[in-house]
């Protein structure tokens, strides 16, 4: 099997883990969240949520029958052999997924409403690319759901406002997103730039793994402030009310023009989908997040 | 809060007993529809053309199902709701003039959704989203699809269920709204908590 080979076969498997088995930080959180909530409504969500979670482990199926926009994270070795040929590996990897998992067809051509009814076509699945020192591809997978996606928001704040005001888009937000998002969610926060890199900040901030700190004590701050506001305005499992709207906040900067602080939120419904894999120069493969799973 | 077992063709009799916070199961015929389906339904109505089903006293799923061909049988294999506020446009059209009685999907819905439902007799029921799994569970078979066209998600897809739930009655026949009262809740506790951290005095 030459490399590009591997590649295709590892992102087909990677897409493959994250529609069906959630993270185990996703899991834990959900959990947790479910003994926490005292509210009989909330209750009968998370149970819900996590039966399902459950028998689609069992039953290999799709935890959700939205499975999502196929978006790609690489972080490609600037040695890695055959890189111009990655593009075309990862398509096909998605087209392969949706015929054999099965993945729902959700990919459309603005234009003329056609499905191309195998998750491709102009620039879907979209590739985030970060170059690195060194002689390894690492492939993450975000399956993004289109109810989340909808509410996620970009937007330029009075830079007078300061922190203050990105305290109140965030939380403003969440009151404006509701139910809809598929609550509880994880919000991702994105900082300065411009709006288009505060948007992509605040999406890749929905790939960290939930409880683990920020390692800047100040966004790490903000992060649990958000957190516990957010989890009193009282939205709830499915926007039915209860203590659990937020898993997790997570929050990204970039430097700021003086004139312009952008701020944008994105969300990842509770199926917070994600896997990941790390790809060596002799075609070895590493599983980073579903170890153990085939 | 009462559990209620309907079984479609549901009367409108059947659905005005429904309150907010019920519980239902439902079982019988439950058909997918979304955007495109409902905007498609609408203009078959304005052209005088009948649908390719009569959906009277059926329920109607917000949903794109993941579905795969085995042989000549479909096979449904995940089947969770979709946002429902995108169908506020088409909805209380499609109450008063398809006679559906209920709509189940996730989020909820609107003013104008929940006065139709007050009017013709109708709920919305609220399933967990994302849960597509359970969903698919508790369909037995697919009788039948229409609007293929439309592609996989948006087409009319008729499922044959048994106890499909629990569903929690979000907007009843009477002018209740679940979603509405926490959204009135949920601004009450923002003023606190911008009090809280800072953002007002």
């Amino acid at each position: 099997m030459g490399i590009v080979d591997v590649v295709e076969e590892v992102a087909f498997n990677l897409i493959r883990q994250a529609v069906i088995y959630l993270p185990e930080d996703v899991k834990a959180s959900l959990k947790k969240a479910y003994e926490e909530e005292t509210s009989e409504a909330a209750k009968t969500q998370l149970r819900a949520i996590l039966d399902n979670i459950e028998l689609a482990e069992k039953y290999r199926y799709p935890v959700c029958q939205d499975t999502g926009t196929i978006l790609f994270y690489i972080t490609a070795g600037a040695e890695f052999k055959d890189l111009d040929k990655i593009e075309r590996a990862l398509i096909n990897a998605t087209r392969r997924a949706t015929e054999e998992v099965p993945l729902r067809p959700n990919s459309v051509d603005p234009f003329t409403q056609k499905n191309s009814g195998d998750n491709t076509g102009r620039f879907i699945p979209y590739i985030n690319w970060e170059i690195a020192p060194g002689n390894t591809l690492e492939i993450t997978v975000m399956p993004k759901g289109g109810g989340s996606e909808n509410m996620c928001i970009a937007k330029a704040i009075p830079p007078g406002e300061g922190i203050k005001g990105v305290k109140k888009f965030v939380i403003e937000t969440i009151v404006e997103a509701g139910a809809q998002p598929c609550p509880p969610t994880i919000v991702g926060v994105g900082m300065g730039g411009g709006v288009d890199i505060a948007i992509k900040l605040a999406k890749k901030a929905l790939l960290r793994p939930l409880n683990t700190p920020n390692p800047d004590p100040n966004l790490s701050k903000l992060e649990r402030e958000l957190y516990e506001a957010a989890n009193k305005l009282g939205i709830g499992p499915m926007g039915l009310g209860g203590r659990t709207t937020v898993l997790g906040v997570h929050i990204d900067y970039a430097f700021r023009h003086p004139a312009s602080f952008p701020v944008a939120v994105a969300f990842n419904c509770w199926a917070a989908r994600r896997a990941s894999a790390k790809i060596y120069a002799d075609g070895s493969v590493e599983y980073l997040t579903h170890r153990g799973v085939e | 809060m009462g559990v209620y077992y309907l079984k479609t063709p549901i009367s409108e009799e059947e659905v005005r007993k429904l309150r907010v916070n019920d519980t239902i199961y439902i079982t019988g015929t439950i058909v997918t529809a979304r955007d495109q389906a409902h905007r498609k339904a609408l203009e078959y109505l304005r052209e005088g053309k009948a649908l390719p089903i009569n959906l009277e006293g059926l329920a109607i799923f917000h949903c794109g199902p993941v579905v795969k061909k085995e042989g000549d049988k479909w096979v449904v294999v995940a089947a969770g709701p979709t946002t429902s506020t995108r169908m506020d446009l088409f909805e209380d059209e499609f109450i008063k003039n398809f006679k559906v009685r209920v709509i189940i999907g996730k989020g909820g819905m609107g003013k104008r959704t929940t006065e139709a439902m007050a009017k013709y007799g109708a709920v919305y029921a609220a399933l967990t989203g994302g849960a597509a799994v359970l969903a698919a569970k508790a369909i037995k078979s697919v009788k039948g699809v229409e609007w293929l066209d439309l592609g996989v998600p948006e087409a009319l897809w008729i499922f044959e269920a048994e106890n499909f739930g629990p569903l929690t009655v979000a907007i009843d026949s009477h002018g209740n709204n679940l979603f509405m009262d926490v959204s009135k809740k949920v601004e009450e506790n923002k003023i606190k908590i911008y009090k809280e951290i800072g953002l007002t005095e």
